[in-house]
């Protein structure tokens, strides 16, 4: 054997330290990429997925909400400012669930929730769309479901992408590093 | 956590105090992305949570280094300062 063929161990180190740095470059300037199911459209389930989002943003994420069923609602323009919590079947509330029943029972939830976001400091909805979308978050609107709801597409914020379904969904989420549904 | 506030010349200052999560890391963020290099930004927040939040959130990025953290009293309110530099582009 001369003395400057590889042994079989050098070969093997050489193609390691290939695959090694082979690895390290994939994704080395990719930003972390996440995306987010939106199915809920009530007051409390509208915070998460924002927030989540306009966070991951900051941390210069790439990031996807898609936006189906009653979520849609959080990217109407008039409806978000209205979303609504209720005391039934959330035993987290500080009303009895016979209480929440009762006529008005939503909205007087509602108005308490929307007390305590307010003496918070808390964003409401609307802030919090405006800042995901100022920072570049993808808030889509599912097709199917805006079009089972009959929602003009102009009812959305501006800057929502509409005309989008489950598979631009799974295409995201195939990418993504973290996928979430709420 | 570090004492001395008069070290670091801070270049813009950021008032989140009443402000809840998430809006103190993504107003700093958002003041970050206007600082030069070497600039620092102090960031004034209410929030108890932004002291966990924003260093993880420094932690992150290779952009930002949290240079320190203070608490100061202001009429019974505990006011957090964190002092980021911005090391690159």
């Amino acid at each position: 054997m001369s003395s400057d063929a590889a042994t079989p161990e050098q070969s093997l180190e050489q193609r390691v330290a290939d695959l090694e740095s082979e690895v390290a470059a994939l994704g080395a300037d990719e930003p972390t990429r996440m995306t987010i199911i939106a199915t809920k459209g009530s007051l409390d389930m509208a915070y998460p997925p924002l927030i989540l989002a306009s966070t991951a943003a900051a941390f210069g994420w790439d990031v996807t909400v898609f936006h189906t069923f009653w979520a849609l609602d959080i990217l109407h323009e008039k409806r978000s400012r209205e979303l609504q919590v209720s005391a039934v079947g959330n035993p987290s509330l500080p009303m009895p669930n016979i209480l929440g029943a009762l006529p008005g029972g939503d909205s007087l939830t509602t108005w308490y929730m929307n007390r305590e976001i307010d003496a918070n400091g808390t964003p409401t909805i609307e802030e919090l769309i405006d800042t995901a979308l100022d920072m570049g978050v993808d808030l889509q609107a599912c097709e199917m479901t805006t079009e089972l709801f009959d929602y003009d597409t102009d009812v959305f914020y501006d800057g929502v992408t509409t005309g989008v379904g489950a598979a631009t969904a799974l295409e995201h989420m195939a990418d993504a590093d973290i996928q979430l549904l709420v | 956590m570090a004492t001395n506030n008069d070290e670091l010349a801070v270049a813009k200052t950021l008032d989140v105090t009443g402000a809840s999560c998430p809006m103190p890391v993504v107003k700093t963020k958002q003041a970050v992305d206007d600082l030069a290099v070497g600039e620092v930004l102090e960031v004034l927040a209410t929030d108890a949570g932004s002291v966990s939040d924003i260093a993880g959130w420094a932690s992150t990025l290779d952009s930002v280094v949290l240079r320190e953290q203070t608490e100061s009293e202001d009429d019974g309110t505990t006011v957090y300062h964190h002092r980021i530099e911005r090391v690159d582009a």
